[in-house]
């Protein structure tokens, strides 16, 4: 099996394996108990808590865990719009961007139908938004500004100190998100955890468990909690801690910590091999921003196409018959395919969109991995364009 | 090697079954559901046991998992919304009564998802419908019903095409219902007990004129006059898409004698309400016919056949004839009730056995 979609999950890490097995077996204390097992699995978050947040250069006490990037997503605009309510007749204004994931769009429905005014920004046909469309939508009444980091999709990485600058030499009251899931241990996220209020993160996607996330809130952001009940995570995230999903966590970023570096020159080096040789693909359109050698614009194990002419579904299954593992962009809970928002915002055709294929890499990638896949690519392509 | 065989799986007993024949018989099967419902109405959908909501993907996977075949789900929402639902919409408003199944199986299954089967590679296409495939002696393949005629599908496959059937698999056919659910249950396949599903998927609950109140960019005919056969007025009805040759029920007029719709014209907005003699006719005239087990030619000078005029009708004999322009006509020995425009015109050999073609039936 060659697994190219790492974007939709990845493989848990040995070390992270090994740090959570303990936690689930013989350290099963619940943190907020007085005797010493319990103050093992308290030691335990505490010692992720640091790990997650030195990733980004955070505070410890900034870093709060979720059960996912989806509940941490939820949590920013919800709990910001709560705290908002409370000072404010008026509902309110956000601003947000169309190529967000579906956990910030569907909350941001959400809010518009407390009523709430959303602007939903359109990107340029990189998927870049700009500083000066985030100034301009401004009005007295907006209190959150959410822009993602990385786009899951076509790999785009937003200017988002360039964004969060613009708006706080505007006003300094607006809260400001970014939806970092993609992100995170993934490129060097320092820069963006200091000048942003709340920043989303997963787990599962660099090596860690699922069903694990954060949301960082910077010290003195009021939000109101999401998830109501014990006085977990400082009071603001009730419910006993997910120890060995919170543990893991904080060893897939102590790695990742570790290996940042190296794993992004790998991961830019196959990324760009692999664009170089499906690019002898006729017809072939890449989403995103070109960017060889470059991982500033573009997460560096994205490669996100539009295959003219073919209907990405099939190759995919085609794909899939052959071992290897990739992806349209995003899935229904069906597993069928789904138009992409994100295509449709920078401007690609229906027709174009059907033929769009996802490939996200990993470190753990080979080069032969990637020469074979994109030579099965060329092979299906072929395959499906002469009809059989 | 062995054939590769897409199974088309609605998550229902008959096509999962088809599934396990077919693996059984030696075939690499791959197991597929198409994806029809948009995202709006998935919960009605599935929350109504329709074919092919989420509920229905769940159990085709479990089917597919307990087979240990490889399952896709694939997005046929699209050329499900052109092909069908927009056609179906469109032809109410034009006054007619369409059968969705036809256009489902004719352009979804047949065109779009035995192309995409073709595409990843298959040689063919099962489904679970009550039909067998037989070459006749002319030559040609033909659909003929199955082993169990109380469960006959064939009336909704007439439109396929010689090069599709011969790449089309119906294991079904060769089995009564209560032997495909001994053999679901043999199987150990989770839907042996499943009911069957509804007649139109996408209305669950058959309110089909609120349905086509709802689709977007449909010009949805008003209210109209209900007149008599000499053309005088009853009373005002709820538009022409409430109505089917043939109705009788929920018309709400009070009649002293039993009244049904016997014309619907939509250039006039008027639906007539006659006795029940008014709707018995003996000709039948189709367009857009698909030629099948018989050649347009063979029926020049007319050929006796049996047709049905609706999905459960149990088929009428009489003479078909093709026209130079195309259409067709099948003059019944016997008076045939309510033809409905619209409805598919499906014509047999004289015993009833195999499908010689079909239309669209036209005033």
């Amino acid at each position: 099996m060659i697994y190219l979609d790492n974007a939709a999950t990845t493989k848990p890490l040995e070390s992270v394996v090994d740090a959570m097995l303990p936690f689930l077996k013989e350290e099963y204390g619940n943190a907020s108990a007085v005797y010493e097992i319990a103050r093992r699995s308290k030691k335990a978050v505490f010692t992720a808590r640091k790990e997650c947040a030195a990733l980004i250069g955070a505070s410890p006490s900034d870093i709060f865990f979720t059960s996912g990037g989806s509940e941490s997503d939820n949590w920013a605009f919800i709990g910001a719009y709560d705290h908002f309510r409370k000072s404010n007749s008026s509902a309110g204004h956000i601003i947000t961007t169309q190529i967000e994931h579906h956990a910030i769009l569907r909350s941001a429905e959400y809010l518009e139908s407390l009523g709430v005014s959303v602007t939903c920004l359109k990107p340029d046909s990189d998927g870049f938004i700009t500083p000066e469309q985030v100034a301009e939508s401004i009005r007295p009444d907006t209190f959150l500004v959410s822009v993602m980091t990385a786009n899951n999709e076509i790999g785009t990485i937003e200017p988002v100190r360039e964004i969060a600058d613009m708006v706080r030499r505007i006003r300094r009251d607006i809260l400001i998100h970014t939806d970092a899931v993609q992100a995170y241990g993934q490129i060097d996220l320092t820069d963006i955890a200091g000048c942003v209020d709340m920043l989303s993160a997963s787990a599962h996607k660099l090596g860690g468990p699922k069903g694990v996330g954060l949301l960082f809130i910077k010290d003195g952001v009021k939000i109101s909690p999401f998830v109501r009940g014990g006085m977990q995570e400082s009071g603001r995230r009730a419910g006993t801690e997910n120890i060995p999903g919170i543990v893991g966590f904080g060893a897939a970023a102590e790695a990742a910590f570790a290996g940042i570096d190296a794993k992004i020159a790998k991961e830019t080096e196959l990324r760009d091999r692999f664009f170089a040789k499906i690019g002898q693909i006729p017809d072939i359109l890449i989403n995103g921003p070109i960017t060889e050698g470059d991982h500033s614009k573009r997460l560096p194990g994205n490669i996100s196409v539009c295959v003219k002419g073919i209907e990405g579904e099939s190759a995919l299954i085609m794909l899939d018959r052959e071992g290897i593992c990739a992806s349209s962009g995003s899935a229904c809970a069906s597993g069928a395919r789904e138009p992409s928002h994100v295509l449709k915002a920078i401007g690609r055709a229906a027709d174009e969109s059907k033929g769009s294929m996802r490939f996200t890499l990993s470190d753990r990638n080979t080069e032969e991995e990637i020469d074979t896949a994109a030579c099965k690519l060329e092979e299906i392509v072929r395959k499906l364009r002469s009809g059989r | 090697m062995n054939k590769t065989v897409v199974v088309g799986m609605s998550g229902g007993v008959d096509s999962s079954v088809c599934a396990y024949l077919l693996k059984e018989q030696g075939y690499n099967v791959i197991g597929v559901t198409m994806q029809i419902w948009r995202p709006e109405n998935a919960s009605d959908v599935s929350d109504n046991g329709g074919c092919c909501g989420l509920s229905a993907v769940d159990d085709a996977r479990r089917v597919a998992e307990v087979l240990d075949i490889p399952y896709y789900v694939m997005d046929f929402r699209e050329e499900f919304q052109k092909a069908v639902i927009d056609h179906f919409a469109a032809q109410y408003v034009r006054g007619m009564t369409p059968n969705p199944c036809i256009e489902c199986n004719r352009h979804v299954k047949w065109e779009a998802l035995l192309k995409k089967a073709r595409d990843i590679g298959a040689d063919y296409l099962a489904t679970g419908h009550y039909a067998r495939i037989a070459m006749l002696e002319n030559g040609r393949l033909s659909i003929s019903a199955s082993k169990t005629a109380a469960k006959d599908q064939t009336y909704a496959l007439y439109a396929l095409t010689q090069e599709q059937l011969s790449h089309t698999l119906l294991p079904i056919g060769e089995y009564e219902k209560s032997e495909v659910r001994s053999i679901a249950e043999r199987a150990g396949l989770p839907v042996a007990h499943k009911k069957d599903s509804q007649e139109i998927c996408f209305v669950p609950n058959g309110d089909y004129a609120a349905f086509i109140d709802k689709e977007p960019g449909v010009k949805v005919p008003p209210p109209g006059d209900f007149v008599t056969p000499s053309g005088e007025f009853i009373a005002v009805h709820k538009g022409i898409t409430h109505y089917t040759v043939g109705q009788r029920r929920g018309l709400g007029v009070a009649a002293g004698e039993r009244i049904y719709v016997t014309d619907i014209d939509p250039a006039t907005n008027r639906v007539t309400l006659g006795s029940d003699e008014n709707l018995l006719i003996t000709e039948v005239r189709a367009e857009d016919v698909c030629w099948m087990g018989l050649e347009e030619k063979e029926a020049l000078e007319g050929i006796r056949v049996k047709a049905k005029i609706r999905y459960n009708h149990p088929g009428e004999t009489g003479i078909l004839k093709a026209f130079p322009d195309g259409k067709v006509s099948v003059t019944f020995d016997k008076n045939v009730r309510g033809a409905a425009p619209g409805q598919a015109l499906v014509f047999y050999d004289e015993e009833g056995t195999y499908i010689y073609g079909g239309g669209t039936i036209i005033k």
